[in-house]
This record gives C-alpha cells, structure tokens and sequence, in this order.
C-alpha cells in the first residue's frame, strides 16, 4: 500500500517537468520553423511549407541528439564506441551543474534562496585551481586536497551568507547577488597576479592544474568523461541522505517551511541558516572543484560559465529534489553540448536552445499553462519549493 | 431583506461540504448557524458572498434569484460578510482599509478620505468600537482589527450581514454590546446570519438556530433549547460541557514569575511587572482579552521573546536567559496560541510533527543520523493515546482538522518529562468535541500533580478549568481571584474595570 503511494507520487513529480519540456520544444521548433529563411521561402505553399518545416525541425533535434548523446558518423572502422563521445561530453557538462543544481536545492529546502552559487562556485574553482597548480603533492593525495580545498572554499562563501542573514536579518538573495560580483572581481583581480597568472601569458588564465590533481578519466584519453560525474552522484545520494534521513536535514526542512514553529520547538534557527548555506557552498564550490578539476584545468575570468545560473534553473526543474536535480542537469547538460553541434550542422542557432530551457522554467513555474494544454485536472504543486518572498 | 438558499451544494474533491442545503432568513431575523468546525458553515457563507462557486443550487434574494460570482456581487444585492480571517490590508490604515474598493478621488486624483473618517468615526462611537481611522492596521490588536471589519460591513449598508464568528476576540462586555447593536440591526430591519460554536451567545440573540453537520442541516433548534440540547444536535453525541473538576491537594510551588517585564524592538513594555506562582496540581488562569500582554507572557516562558527583564524559576531553577530548547527541555511543555503559525509545520507529516522538539535525541536519532521507522512507530502509539483521527501519520499534519491538529500538538509537547505545562487559547477555533478532549487532558495533567499556566480569553474555559485566576490589562496582572469569581466580575476586570 504504501509503496503504491510513492510510485503515484513520484509519477507526478516527473509529469508536470516532462510536459513542460515537451512544450517548450514545441515552441523551440516553432521557432526553428520561423528562423530558417529556406522555410520561410514556401510560406506562400502550405504543403511545401509544412514540409520544409518539417525537415528543418527533425534535422535540428536529431542534431540535438547527435551533439549530445549518440553520433554514428563520429564512429571509425577503429572504435566503432566512439559514436558515445557526445555522450561522454554530456556527462562532462552535467557534472559541475549538479553539484550546484543540488547546491541551489538544499539551499531551497531550508527556504533559502541561494543565488549565489555561482560565487560559491568560483571560490571553489581558485581553490581546486591554486591547490592544482601551486602544490606538488602525491598522485591521489593531490586530487583530494585541491577537491578539499574548493568545499572549504565554497562552504565560508556561503556560510558567510547565512551568517549574515542569522545575525543580521540581511536577506540572503541580497547578499548572494552582491557576493557572486565579489567573488567575480576578486577572481579577474587575481589572475592578474604573478602567482595566478601563467607565465609567458598576458590574458588572463591561470596556469594548468598539475596530472596529478586532475580526476581520472573514465573511459580514455579520447574522452573528456571523469570521475567528476561520480562525486556529483555521490553528492546528490548525500543530499537525499541528508534531507530525509538525517537531524541537520529535518531541522533544514523545519526551517523551511515554518520558521515561526522550528523555533517554538527549540530548533535553533540562525545555526541552521548558518550550516544550510555552509553545506549549500560546499556544494558550489564541490563544483567548481569538479569543473577545474575535470574539464578545464586553467581559470579564466570566464571559468564558472553559467553555471550558478543554471543551477537555479534545474533545482527549479527538478523540484529542489535530489534526483530531479541530477535528471534535469543531464538534461541540460545534454541542450548544452547538443547546441553546439545543432548550430554547425544546421541553420538553428543555439540560442534555441537557450529558448527552451527558458520556456521550460517558465512553464514549470506558471504550472496553470500546463494544466490547460493538457487538460490536466488534478496535478497539483508538491510544495517541496520552500524558498519565500522578500517578507520570508 | 430574505435571503434564501437552495439545494447548495459543493464537493472539494471527495469531501462533500455542502450536501443540498436549503436555509431561509427572513427579514429582521437573526439566524444562527451552529456547527461544528469543518461541518461545511463557512464553505456556506462563502459561496453566498461569491468567494465560492456553489456545483449547484440557488440563492435568492427577496425571492428573487441572483447569480453571485463575486463579492462584488453579494455587496450589490445587499449581502455583506465580516471574515472569521481578516481581509484587511496590514500597512494600510483603518479609513484606507474601509475606502478599499470604494475609493474617492479629489483634485488631480488624490485619494479622498474624509467622507469614509466621518462615517467611521460615526460609526465608532454609536457602537463604542474606539476604532481611530488612521491608524495603521497592522498596530492594532487582533479585537480592534476585526472591529474594522465590522463597521466596514455596517458602512456599506448591508441588508444581510453575515458575521463569521464574530465573537471570538471580543471581551464579555463588546459582545454584549454587539449582541445589542444585533439586535438594534434587526429592528431596523437588517437580516442578520450569525456563525459561532458559542451556545450561550446564540440562546441569547437568535431568532431561529440551524444546525448544520457534515456538509447537511440536521435540523433546526428554538433559541429555548438548552445549551446541552443544542451540543448534541451540533456533535451528533451527547457532550459533557463542563467537565468533572475532582477537588485534591494542591503542591508546592513550581513556577515563581518575579518583577517579568516584556520589552517589544522599540522598548515599549508589553507586560510590565508581573509577579505570580503556579503550584503543583493547580491551573493557574490568565484571562484577559486579546492583546493586553498574555501573549508575550505565555512566550517568555520558553525564551521566544527577546527583550525580557526580571526572573522565572521552575522548581528553583532559572528561566530566563535559556534558548527555547534548553527551557522546553528544564520541563515545560508549549502549546502556543496558533497551532497554525507556531506549532505546527503543515507541509510536514503528522509524525514528524510529533517529534519536532525530539527528533535529535534517542530513539529517533543517533548522532545525525534519524530512524524514520522508530519515528513513524512512536506516532502510531501517540495516534492512539491522544486518540488523533487520520489516515496515515505520513501524510501532512496540514490534513487534518483543527481539534486533531491541536492533539499532535498536546501529543508532542506531553511526550517529554514535564513539570509545567504553558497552554495558550489552547481550544480557540476548535469544534465542542475537541474542546472536550482538550480540557479532560489539560485537567489530568493537573491532577496528576503538575502545574497548569492556562492562558485563555473565553470566559466559561477559565471558570471552568482554573485554581485561581489573574487578569491581565494593559500589560499587567490587574486582580487575581479564587475560582469561583462569577463570570459577571470577570468580565468587568477583563475590561479593565477594578471596582464595580
């Protein structure tokens, strides 16, 4: 009975994201159709148009797919496996952003609104870097240390958040906003130094992490696929540990949805925003480390990407839940490595790619626009987005 | 005015909460309609003020049918509704909040308030409401707030007034005056549809009493019918309205209150000086109306509030200066005054909820890590000893109503060793079955030999339940008075009246 419960429950979890992206690419290739002037030549034929359309659209999504999971051409009489590589370059993308999608999520379940996991993110990244490049420590032992470091890194970033908001009431998207412009200047600031700046460079970009503190590879040289992806799954297997089965969790969630009622029953409210936002930039910077660790090696004033950003986005989409947050990631890792691919091979720019994953927040958060395309009558909100208002 | 309903129906869901509910009020008449909490009488009265779209049935007014889709709606045929929750504006002030909807303009579009002062001020004091109409709404005490409502609905003449438990802030004397200005209302010729659960308000004002029981109307009642006739009608069972008080031996003392002073943020004093002490096997009573400093007293208690002066020993040991955990966990048990806002996190489960103050400690957690099935275990066995109806102690506790939620709390808070048990209003907004139960626990707690700190604002609870009573007025202890002070007396301290 009960675990009848939870399979209905969580069916509906996945619908309202599952619609909502199906939507969203409905009106990407709406879009698609309407951007390619080759199309747009038969408007004035309904049957070539719809036909051209047609064409345009399967030839961008099936782009889509071959830029980010399965390729045939890429295959050689040598290594027939090779088609995975885009496959392998999902993964290398979904990785960073889970650990701050997770970042955002934990943060949302204490009914914290962290934007700034991108700040989080970028102090973990100096850190992974610096460890990287300045230590010269042991195989293994190197990896480790710089990873260390970035959580440390990223945990006092956010930390300092809930600190504040605890001691002072300062609201924490404030803060956060104003934190992620520090850690940005303070990030180009050093990269100008003569420690972080590489030797014989004048743009700014740090010098390559050593071999030694980079993540294994996970299936060869030819692919950029790396142990990072296991921490971010290991991370997130954390973060469900953590909110459902453990006391720092159950006070997080406390907080979260009722403050007022956490406090009456003796929990301990700014200790809780405090580690909440502790554990939160642990992740970020988790991310970061990952990210330098993984794929990039060198910072550049550019490193965290979107990454924070994003983060927000798939925490939205996956319900600030552990594995929705690591299904929406791939999912947008996945747009992520595909656009590129879509935008070479076909006249579709990738900014439709950025159009759909926008619409997809957008219509996870006007769920009433699902509900009425789909004639949906009973799929309610769950309610696990504890984050509040400015008056929260 | 008449007002008719007609076969009103409406479900949410699988509840019914309207089954065909046929109601007349004829003109000038005062219509109680008495039921429990969740019976379905405001999902009524919201679809006669349009905030509710009946699934069928009609009303009419003065045998006319109306369509009502709005509030907008129900004002233009002469229905006006004051809210059991306040529709008011908290940063807006009284006349702000009453031109709302109705707003004047004068030169170049300024907001012209004059005309709504007068009347408010008119208003105010043909009924002695004291209401000031520029005061901001959200510095005023709950009572005040929902004198607003009121002569909201009286300003914009209604001919059908619906008042949604109108009494339940108001002290003894305003609910007289109120039952006065009813009654001059209806010989004016206002219809007037009054909700409450309070028996004794209705035998005094009603004309006619339906009763209505799980979404039906199981009846209607003269206003002669006695208060136990018209209990059972509303429960369905035979109710014990005031419970067996065994007389015993009261203790020593427990708590010792010494010079407490409650400061709020701009160190004005809420509660100024108060000294007191509950013993063993007693419940000591503050009455007192709304916002005279109970509140602030109850939360000192456990340390909720911040800027507290002077001492609270429990058993010796000091209070004051503790976190909320440390004080709950010297031995005090907390029932805040909203279960809603402060005891409760609705989107939690029933269990969870049950273990809030607990969930750290033994068996329910080792270090950090939590057992999940010890703690769904433990509810089943607080589900049956508090006797909480629900379906499962994994779903929220926000599914539940609002005497069983009332129970997890008692549950929760009864489930540590306690020597004092704080309960504030702890039966406000609760159905005459809850209330019940509530009482029968909050005197066997006494009985067994702890001491009882009750805080309450209805009349009959404290003179049923307390040893002693201490009334609170404008932040001090203005009498304290053996238990069998009459409810007249009581009432006139509450008002703040010492020699009568």
């Amino acid at each position: 009975m009960r675990k009848l419960r939870i399979k209905r429950l969580s069916l509906r979890a996945f619908v309202l994201p599952g619609l909502s992206f199906l939507l969203a690419m409905f009106f990407g290739a709406l879009l698609i159709i309407f951007s390619d002037s080759t199309v747009l030549k038969h408007i004035g034929h309904p049957i070539a148009f719809i036909k051209a359309g047609g064409v345009a659209v399967w030839q961008s999504y099936l782009a889509l797919f071959q830029g980010s999971i399965y390729n045939p051409s890429l295959a050689t009489p040598h290594d027939g496996l090779f088609a995975w590589y885009p496959l392998s370059e999902t993964l290398v993308s979904a990785a960073p952003l889970i650990l701050a999608g997770l970042s955002v999520a934990l943060a949302f379940r204490a009914g914290l609104f962290n934007i700034g996991a991108q700040g989080q993110f970028i102090f973990g990244s100096i850190a992974a870097s610096y460890v990287g490049f300045h230590f010269h420590l042991p195989i293994g032992i190197h990896v480790i240390a710089a990873v260390l470091a970035a959580v440390v890194a990223g945990a006092i970033w956010g930390g300092l958040v809930g600190l504040l908001k605890a001691r002072t009431g300062a609201h924490e998207v404030i803060v956060t906003i104003m934190l992620n412009y520090v850690a940005l200047y303070f990030l180009m600031w050093l990269l100008g130094t003569t420690t972080f700046l590489r030797p014989g460079r004048r743009d700014p970009i740090s010098p390559d992490v050593l071999s030694s503190a980079r993540m294994p590879l996970l299936a060869g040289n030819n692919y950029r696929v790396n142990f990072g992806i296991f921490i971010a799954l290991a991370a997130a297997v954390f973060v469900w540990w953590l909110l459902s089965k453990s006391t720092w969790g159950f006070r997080f969630r406390a907080v979260g949805a009722n403050t007022a009622a956490a406090k009456t029953a003796g929990i301990s409210v700014p200790f809780v925003m405090t580690s909440a936002m502790a554990i939160s930039g642990a992740l970020a910077g988790l991310g970061g480390a990952v990210h330098i660790l993984g794929s990039d090696f060198a910072l550049t004033s550019g490193t965290a990407g979107n990454f924070g950003f994003e983060a927000i986005t798939v925490a939205l989409l996956g319900r600030a839940k552990p594995l929705g947050t690591v299904f929406a990631s791939i999912l947008f890792g996945a747009l992520r490595a595909g656009g590129g691919t879509m935008q070479a091979n076909t006249n579709t720019p990738i900014d439709i790619v950025l159009v759909i994953q926008a619409l997809v927040v957008l219509f996870i958060a006007a769920p009433a626009v699902i509900k009425w395309v789909f004639r949906l009558k009973n799929l309610k909100s769950t309610g696990d987005l504890t984050a509040k208002g400015w008056n929260g | 005015m008449s007002l008719e309903l007609r076969g009103i129906t409406k479900s949410f869901g699988a509840l019914v909460a309207n089954d065909a509910i046929d109601l007349k009020v004829e003109t000038g008449e005062i219509h109680a309609i008495l039921g429990e909490n969740g019976a379905g009488k405001s999902t009524l009265m919201n679809i006669v003020y349009g905030l509710v779209a009946p699934d069928s049935g009609e009303i009419l007014v003065d045998n006319v049918v109306k369509v009502i889709r709005e509030p907008s709606d129900a004002l233009a045929s002469g229905i006006g509704m004051v809210h059991q929750h306040f529709m008011l504006v908290p940063v807006f002030t009284v006349a702000e909040n009453i031109a709302l909807g109705h707003e004047k303009s004068g030169f170049a579009g300024r907001l012209d308030l004059h005309e709504t002062r007068a009347r408010i001020k008119q208003v105010s004091d043909q009924f002695n409401f004291n209401v000031n109409p520029d005061d901001l709404i959200e510095g005023l005490p709950v009572g005040v707030q929902q004198r607003v409502e009121i002569i909201r609905a009286l300003i914009y003449d209604a001919k059908v007034l619906i008042l949604d438990e109108p009494t339940a802030v108001l002290t003894p004397q305003e609910t007289d005056d109120l039952l006065k200005i009813m009654r001059e209302l209806k010989v004016q010729g206002t219809s007037i549809i009054f909700i409450t659960h309070k028996l004794r308000e209705v035998k005094a004002v009603a004309d006619v009493i339906t009763i209505i029981r799980r979404g039906k109307v199981v009846g209607n009642a003269s206003p002669n019918a006695s208060q136990d006739e018209l209990a059972a009608l509303m429960v369905g069972r035979q109710v014990e309205l005031t419970p067996d008080k065994l007389t015993h031996s009261i203790g020593e003392s427990i708590l010792k209150v010494k010079g407490l002073t409650v400061r709020d943020i701009t160190g004005r004093a809420l509660v100024n000086n108060v000294n007191f002490e509950v013993k063993a096997g007693e419940i000591f009573a503050i009455a007192g109306v709304q916002g005279n400093g109970q509140s602030e007293v109850a939360r000192a208690m456990v340390n909720l509030e911040e800027h507290v002066e002077g001492s609270i020993t429990l058993a010796g040991k000091e209070v004051v200066g503790k976190s909320v955990r440390q004080s709950l966990h010297m031995g005090i048990a907390f029932v805040p005054e909203s279960r809603e806002l402060d005891g409760l996190i609705a989107s939690m489960s029933i269990a969870e909820n049950l273990i809030l103050d607990l969930h750290d400690r033994p068996p329910y957690a080792k270090g950090i890590q939590m057992y999940p099935s010890i703690v769904l275990s433990e509810a089943e066995k607080r589900k049956d000893e508090f006797d909480i109806r629900l379906q499962s102690v994994t779903d929220p506790v926000s599914s539940l109503s609002g005497g069983n939620k009332q129970k997890v709390v008692l549950a929760r808070e009864l489930s540590r060793p306690v020597q004092l048990l704080v309960a504030s209003q702890p039966t406000r907004g609760l159905d005459v079955g809850s209330i019940e139960f509530v009482h029968k626990r909050i005197l066997a707690e006494r009985d067994a030999g702890r001491a009882v700190l009750l805080f309450s604002t209805e009349l009959d609870e404290v003179l049923a339940l307390a040893d002693r009573i201490a009334v609170m007025y404008r932040g001090e202890i203005l009498a304290i008075v053996p238990s069998g002070v009459t409810a007249q007396e009581l009432g006139l301290l509450m008002a703040g009246v010492v020699h009568a």
